[in-house]
């Protein structure tokens, strides 16, 4: 699916998501957590990516793999190095008022991956192993 | 989100926070009643979170500038009841040192006399 650039959609697109977990029966913080992962994710496109430009479209993927709760978000923007993007525990960035974004999502999900775009924009894959109990198997 | 304030003993702001603290729904919100209540010199401010649902790291972002505002002006922000979730993420970001938080609303009202 692709959503205007406006916060509003966030929403829309975390209750979609809801649905998709909904047969895994997780623990609600569970499924708190995988759904603020992908609030963060959308709103890194939508306010960094395309700058809230609402003739700019995120795009959105999502689906279940083998258990695995597989999540695609792409900006139309001009990209960023997401190793620039300072560490929020570092003493001198702990009290800044941004950047911690990257941090949610990599402590919320499994494996967290940037993909620069060809033709310009960033991709976030989001993975999450999901279990009939919401524990990750070992 | 929803924003009450009342005054609490010795001019204590009680800010009452209900609903979602996130990107474009309550983030600014918060900023602008801190700073209204920091420029008509109300200088120490109790932020309770009890029926705060959601808060995201914009939102955290703006607690932590508020924090800082409400500080460089010679006054205290304090945090209240501090729901699980929120707890947590204070806790994995490392924020849970910066600020005081209290269980008990009279307590934490108390502590700004100290």
């Amino acid at each position: 699916m692709s959503l205007s650039s406006r916060f509003e959609n966030i929403e829309m697109a975390q209750h979609l998501c809801g649905k998709l977990l909904e047969p895994y029966d997780l623990p609600e913080e569970t499924r708190h957590w995988i759904l603020m992962a992908l609030r963060e994710a959308l709103a890194n496109a939508i306010k960094h990516g395309n700058s809230q430009d609402v003739a700019k479209r995120v795009h959105l993927d999502m689906d279940v793999v083998d258990d695995d709760l597989r999540l695609t978000i792409r900006d139309e923007g001009s990209g960023f190095d997401p190793k620039g993007v300072a560490d929020p525990l570092a003493p001198e960035n702990r009290m800044k008022t941004s950047g911690r974004g990257i941090f949610y999502m990599k402590t919320f999900m499994d494996e967290v991956a940037f993909r620069p775009v060809d033709g310009g924009g960033m991709e976030i894959f989001l993975k999450k192993h999901l279990t009939r109990d919401g524990k990750k198997e070992e | 989100m929803k924003t009450t304030v009342r005054e609490g003993p010795g001019g204590v702001q009680i800010l009452d926070l209900k609903g979602k603290i996130t990107i474009g729904s309550g983030d600014v919100q918060l900023r602008e009643t801190i700073n209204k209540l920091v420029e008509g010199g109300k200088k120490n401010i109790l932020i309770n979170m009890k029926e705060v649902t959601t808060i995201d790291s914009s939102g955290i972002g703006e607690l932590v500038g508020c924090y800082t505002s409400v500080t460089n002006k010679g006054g205290k922000l304090k945090l209240l009841h501090l729901p699980p979730k929120i707890s947590d993420v204070l806790t994995v970001t490392q924020l849970i040192t910066v600020f005081d938080v209290y269980e008990d609303e009279a307590e934490a009202v108390a502590s700004f006399g100290s």
